[in-house]
């Protein structure tokens, strides 16, 4: 770790057959950076994550997580999937859920502890949803299992944070005390966010990457924010929580 | 109902129905929630081209589906994630060269194939106490197996690539988990026979699933009703003189039915 770097992403090429995904990304992440990447859907942004992750080889380029390769630097990462990926009708509970989080911790074939117990219960308590622990996931709403895999994803005590599509189907209200959470949890970890919604490059987050396969532009939010423009090729504001916008909790992942 | 006990055949019988019903409870179980019924059946199918091999080198046919099942088992796991054939095809082509290898070997066996029916279709009443004997001791594995990695294998059905981000190695415990359902093919096949097997696998956990929603249950409840369900077959079966495979799987399938019935319309969620 050079200078308190991170994440390394240098000139990175991905392709899914013959289909360009990613095309010369480069990015880094310092100690104590929100970085929040935004971009178009299908643009590549969930592949960077899972580039991140060493879920998936890059076809050019370098990766290093901690100054190490991704697989070696997967047991300091929290990691938020998109929603959409999961079977709600599997016969598991929240507590079960979060417990999936401390997985790593111990050794195969041993059960989990009374301190992974505690752990799972103080993730749950910050998203607040404790008191549901012993639901199944299929009588959740889609804001309360966005919620629980947060949880998850906290409960692996990470340093960096991945989130992707965090506020998805939350609501306007949970939004704001999510982001006050991230906020306190960014005085000691690092925090990457994907989101195609823009409205939700909040007050909060220090640095933006726009990514649409190329990558537009990655700096500090201000500078960016004509790029982002460029981009989606029409006019973006950026929208603080001082003053909310209307209409920026109803948007759903779509 | 009891004096049938007196037989042997009938108390291997029962011992078999029993002994069938822990592994379809506890494999079926992963096997419906990791939604890899149609892989079972591939698997299953397979096994067949062991069950020829064993008449042509004439030795029991069960023993050498062992080896065979487990084969197509990795076969399909490995076949499915290193390379782009994608499952679905990989399952497909494994399942019929499975059979077709089976039927070439009958085919090469001179004379007549003995009990090859009770391998396609099951024949519960002429499982010999060999056989008990080896499916006791799969049994045993299967159930060790699922105590010692409960956590990890809950973890991989729900969310196979969260389990490996933390560390765990999935493609190794994915594999082992069709390692289980390959054994407890082999364990169904002289019950209920090749064809009929995927029942067994998937309806008592169809059953379990209307009245639970907690995984630990849910193994429960799956070998609850699959005894229950084997036990009063295998007796209609003996009384009415019809196959018993095929009515195992019609008891299973008709509870199944009053099962959604009574979930419809008592119970709410």
């Amino acid at each position: 770790m050079k200078n308190g770097v991170i994440v390394d992403l240098q000139h990175i090429f991905f392709s899914y057959g013959k289909v360009v995904v990613l095309e010369d990304v480069s990015i880094k992440l310092k100690q104590n950076d929100f970085l929040s990447i935004i971009g178009p859907n299908g643009g590549g942004k969930t592949t960077i994550l899972k580039i991140i992750l060493g879920l998936i080889e890059p076809d050019k380029g370098s990766v290093f997580v901690f100054g190490n390769s991704p697989k070696a630097a997967r047991k300091f990462i929290g990691y938020l999937p998109q929603l959409f990926t999961f079977d709600y009708d599997f016969p598991v509970s929240i507590m079960d859920v979060v417990l999936m989080g401390r997985l790593g911790k111990r050794g195969l074939g041993k059960k989990y502890t009374k301190e992974d117990y505690q752990i799972c219960l103080e993730t749950l308590a910050m998203v607040g949803m404790e008191h549901l622990k012993d639901s199944q996931i299929g009588n959740l709403s889609g804001g309360q299992r966005q919620r629980v895999f947060i949880a998850r994803a906290l409960s692996t005590n990470p340093k960096l944070l991945l989130l992707d599509e965090p506020v998805a189907s939350v609501d306007t209200k949970w939004q704001q005390t999510f982001y006050e959470l991230l906020q306190e949890l960014n005085k000691e970890i690092a925090i990457i966010m994907v989101t195609h919604d823009i409205s939700v490059v909040s007050t909060y987050i220090d640095k933006i990457a726009c990514v649409n396969r190329r990558l537009y532009y990655h700096g500090s939010k201000k500078e960016g924010m004509h790029k982002i423009s460029e981009m989606y090729e029409c006019p973006v504001q950026l929208i603080t929580h001082d003053t909310p916008h209307s209409s920026s909790g109803e948007r759903t992942n779509d | 109902m009891i004096e049938i006990l007196q037989y042997e055949f009938m108390r291997n019988a029962l011992l078999a129905a029993i002994l069938v019903s822990i592994a379809c409870g506890i494999v079926g179980t992963f096997v419906v929630v990791k939604k890899i019924v149609f892989i079972s059946g591939g698997i299953t199918h397979a096994a067949f081209g062991g069950i020829g091999l064993g008449y042509f080198l004439g030795i029991n046919p069960i023993l050498t589906a062992i080896p065979f099942s487990l084969l197509s088992a990795i076969g399909i796991g490995i076949i499915s994630k290193r390379t782009k054939i994608s499952e679905d095809s990989a399952i497909g082509i494994l399942w019929a060269v499975g059979m077709a290898m089976g039927i070439l070997f009958i085919g090469l066996t001179p004379g007549y194939a003995p009990d090859l029916f009770s391998y396609l279709f099951g024949s519960i009443l002429t499982v010999p106490f060999s056989d008990i004997i080896l499916m006791i001791v799969l049994d045993i594995i299967i159930i060790v197996t699922v105590l010692v990695l409960y956590k990890e294998f809950q973890a991989l059905s729900f969310d196979e690539e969260f389990s490996e981000i933390t560390g765990v190695p999935t493609r190794t415990l994915y594999l082992l988990l069709l390692c289980l359902v390959a054994l407890s093919v082999i364990v169904l096949i002289k019950v209920i026979g090749i064809i009929l097997v995927i029942a067994l696998f998937t309806i008592p956990t169809a059953i379990a699933k209307q009245f639970t929603n907690k995984l630990k249950k849910l193994i429960i409840y799956s070998t609850m009703s699959a005894t229950i369900l084997t036990v009063a077959g295998l007796w209609l079966s003996y009384f009415f003189d019809l196959p018993s495979g095929a009515v195992i799987v019609l008891v299973l399938a008709f509870v199944f039915f009053i099962s959604v019935l009574i979930k419809k319309l008592y119970i709410k969620t």
